[in-house]
């Protein structure tokens, strides 16, 4: 630590060089950062201690068909279930059919089966004495400027009320507050009264069906036996179901979606070997400007292997340099890349691990480039190095 | 006066940056003309060659760091490809799907295939509908459709490992609807029977899709009796007879949507105009290519974002890569460049050397890039949950000259900025402080 200040000034020897390298450094990182929050959003979605405690339970033969209300008392019935509640895929729109809005039509305990979802007691309240009232994400209330006590009309692509017309018309009477990353899509939401949806669709395209179950359990460590349990109340019926706890069939989903793991993986595979190289060049070009310092503080008396940890530290530097301010901008970065993509990228900032995983590329980086140059400073001798030759 | 003239040149550098962005083929092959006939018959031109000249045959000795701007470029141009390849190709894909002679037929307000419902009655008087063609027995060709999901077991993923395809219950007519599907192996379905045909796209991502084999959907077994190819969105189906998928999916005698080839493009106002005008009915109409192609938008403009954002950061560190080594490189020849001032080349061919040798490099990097992410990339095969689908949909990644086109622009561009400003340095290096260094 004590040659701390003499790594430094060899670092900033030649200004214009050390920062043009770490802006590229830096760029690295950010793109690291970046790329690792999409990453780890898609590994998260879903896993988490509430999740774990949450069984999904829909069709069989596929996510459109519906199941019967029926099966919801049966279900509540299997040992280990501690509350059953169940929902609706409404399909609704805002202002022009393409611009959906995410909508459930969901039973009144619905809500209950996500404590990481805050709801207002006043809220609640609100919601179970008003039949049109519907619970709405805070990131949708401040994208469409609405307010508690609004009605708002909403188009559902799929299903015609009573009259045959496929406006609906509803009452915001509180919000949806997501407190964990993993249930953050909440806050793009609409719940709506399962109840009121039944009762004013049109004859014949509900007709008291749900489109899934969302169980509780008593014990996460059971949730395989209740979640066999459950699909054995419908096994060789017309309805068959699926039962999976919320990370699995997230997991799922999220795997359908794209291979997000292999896309970020090859950006960064060439993003790294590429600054391998540009880095490299720099400490050997540093450490062969440096030849005759180099030979002089081997004169001084610095031994061969602090030569050699000294170069070493300092391309660690460089590297952790750029690579830390890189994934400090990228944390700051990615709440405006999350407000600018209007809701369809809901970026977690920079968590722990990847900090710890950066950290260590940077270590590995730094290390993997000066090992050459600082090989060479090392075996340095120091007659030829201070004639020149 | 020195911030001013670097102010200066920045502002040109954006102006230059935007104007080349949007430069055509044609405009940047006749820049390049001009370029080489001013090399080729002004003095000063002739200058600039020779000194280009002299620092490109000093290259070898700067083998290094001249590698560092041409793998750095020839990264940002193989990522950007690529993640273009990929929108590219997943619009390709649905751009393909229909033809302007086909008209779909949604119930009016869905947004999709999938939310759409259209009775019985609906799809009798559709079907009778003026403009659409008729075949040799003088059936009009035209099928009420019914598009609803399946899971199956992914290929290659565990027991619980599922994936959501899309089911297309069809007509008879659907082969005479769609001449790019052929049955590649197998047979057809036949009427009546609970058989399948599945897409190739299909067949490559999930588990058991041979023909021969049996598949379950939900608690019923269907037989998988052929295999067809149509190089669209329908590749990732599987089809089989309506009223049976209607039937095993509980919705009696109503389907989705309608398919009608119409007797040609034009008579799609005919047809249109005259379900508008039909009181019994509510419904939107659309050519299938229209249909398809917009329900691509969405994403490809997501992974189009994606790619472009990428490509920017890694741009940027690129830029920055350059600028050291032209940097370093116009350091080392200070004396050279000094000397060459000292007998008379003015500033300008200097300038130019630097740049165009910058370009060169760029050029190469651009070039490597490029191929790699053809190499790698072109037909690479990717699926997604296609918005408006139930179904998950394989694209092939497609590499088009555009796009490399695209990649060798971009790396022109960084070029350009990382040559620059070394350039003006090496221009307005004192030539007595160059001459006395070292």
């Amino acid at each position: 630590m004590k040659y701390f200040h003499l790594i430094w000034a060899a670092l900033f020897r030649r200004k214009t060089r050390t920062v043009l390298t770490l802006v590229s450094i830096i760029a690295a990182f950010l793109l690291f950062g970046m790329l690792d929050a999409v990453r780890t959003s898609f590994d998260q979605a879903g896993k988490s201690a509430n999740g774990a405690q949450r069984l999904q339970t829909g069709s069989k033969l596929s996510f459109i068909e519906t199941l019967p209300q029926g099966l919801g008392e049966k279900i509540a019935t299997v040992p280990g279930v501690k509350s059953v509640a169940y929902a609706n895929w409404f399909g609704g729109a805002y202002q022009d059919p393409h611009n959906q809005v995410f909508t459930f039509a969901v039973s009144d305990n619905y809500i209950d089966q996500y404590p990481e979802v805050q709801v207002t007691d006043e809220a609640r309240k609100a919601y179970l004495n008003t039949r049109t009232g519907i619970l709405v994400g805070e990131k949708l209330m401040e994208k469409y400027h609405w307010k508690i006590g609004d009605k708002i009309p909403l188009q559902s692509n799929i299903f015609p009320q009573q009259d045959g017309s496929k406006n609906w018309t509803f009452d915001i009477v509180g919000v949806l507050h997501p407190t964990e990353q993993s249930v953050a899509f909440y806050g793009q939401m609409i719940l709506m009264h399962w109840k009121y949806f039944d009762d004013a669709v049109m004859k014949g395209y509900n007709d008291g069906h749900v489109g899934w179950y969302v169980t509780r359990v008593n014990d996460v460590n059971q949730a395989d036996q209740v979640a066999k349990a459950i699909d054995a109340i419908s096994a060789n019926s017309d309805h068959e179901t699926r039962t999976q706890t919320e990370a699995a069939a997230t997991a799922s989903w999220m795997k359908q979606l794209a291979d997000i793991g292999l896309i970020v993986g090859s950006i960064m595979g060439a993003v790294f070997f590429t600054l391998l190289l540009l880095t490299g060049n720099t400490m050997m070009q540093a450490v062969r400007e440096r030849t005759s310092e180099l030979a002089v503080l081997k004169t001084l008396g610095f031994s061969d292997t602090s030569v050699l940890v000294m170069v070493l530290a300092e391309s660690v530097l460089l590297v952790l340099l750029g690579g830390v301010i890189g994934i400090g901008l990228a944390s700051v970065l990615i709440p405006f890349v999350s407000a600018g993509s209007g809701g369809m990228l809901n970026l977690p900032t920079v968590g722990v691990n990847s900090w710890m995983l950066g950290i260590a590329l940077m270590v590995a980086i730094g290390g993997v480039v000066g090992v050459i140059p600082a090989w060479r400073a090392m075996r340095l001798n120091i007659v030829d190095a201070l004639a020149g030759r | 006066m020195r911030f001013l003239f670097n102010l200066f040149v920045l502002l040109i550098l954006i102006v230059a940056l935007l104007v080349w962005a949007n430069l055509p083929w044609y405009g940047v092959l006749a820049l390049a003309l001009v370029f080489v006939g001013w090399m080729a018959f002004f003095r000063r031109g002739r200058q600039a060659a020779s000194v280009t000249g002299v620092g490109i045959s000093t290259l070898k000795q700067r083998l290094g760091s001249s590698s560092v701007v041409v793998i750095g470029i020839a990264g940002v141009v193989g990522v950007l490809v690529a993640l273009l390849a990929m929108g590219e190709g997943y619009s390709e894909t649905l751009r393909k799907t229909g033809s302007e002679d086909t008209a779909i037929v949604l119930r009016g307000g869905s947004a999709s295939e999938v939310s759409s419902v259209l009775t019985r009655d609906s799809i009798l008087v559709i079907e009778q509908a003026p403009g659409i063609a008729r075949d040799k027995q003088g059936k009009p060709i035209a099928s009420g459709e019914i598009v609803v999901a399946a899971n199956l077991p992914v290929k290659g993923g565990g027991p619980d490992d599922e994936g959501s395809v899309q089911v297309r219950g069809v007509g008879d007519q659907a082969w005479a609807l769609r001449p790019t599907a052929k049955i590649i192996a197998g047979r057809a379905f036949r009427t009546g029977m609970r058989e399948l045909v599945v897409g190739q796209g299909a067949q490559r991502q999930f588990a058991g899709l041979e023909p021969g084999r049996e598949v379950k959907l939900g608690a019923q077994a269907w037989t998988v009796v052929g295999v067809f190819a149509s190089g669209d969105a329908y590749d990732s189906e599987i089809w089989g007879d309506a009223d049976v998928v209607a039937e095993t999916y509980r919705r009696g005698s109503s389907r989705t949507s309608v398919f009608a080839k119409l007797t040609d493009a034009k008579a799609m106002d005919t047809f249109k105009a005259a379900l508008a005008g039909d009181p019994r009915l509510q419904v939107d109409v659309d050519s299938t290519l229209n249909y398809f192609s917009k329900q691509s938008e969405g994403m490809s403009k997501v992974m189009r974002i994606m790619g472009i954002t990428v490509g920017s950061i890694m741009a940027i560190g690129a830029i920055f890569g350059a600028l050291n080594t032209m940097f370093a490189a116009v350091a080392a020849r200070a004396r050279e460049i000094a000397t060459l001032r000292a007998i008379g080349f003015r500033g300008v061919p200097v300038v130019v050397a630097v740049m165009l040798e910058t370009t060169l490099l760029a050029l190469l990097g651009g070039i490597i890039g490029g191929l790699l992410a053809w190499l790698i990339f072109n037909g690479w095969t990717a699926s997604t949950l296609a918005s408006g689908t139930t179904g998950q949909l394989a694209f092939t990644f497609r590499v088009t000259p555009e796009l490399l086109w695209e990649g060798l622009k971009w790396a022109l561009a960084i070029g350009f900025v990382g040559g620059l400003f070394p350039a003006l340095r090496a221009a307005r290096l004192p030539v007595t402080t160059a001459l006395r260094e070292l």
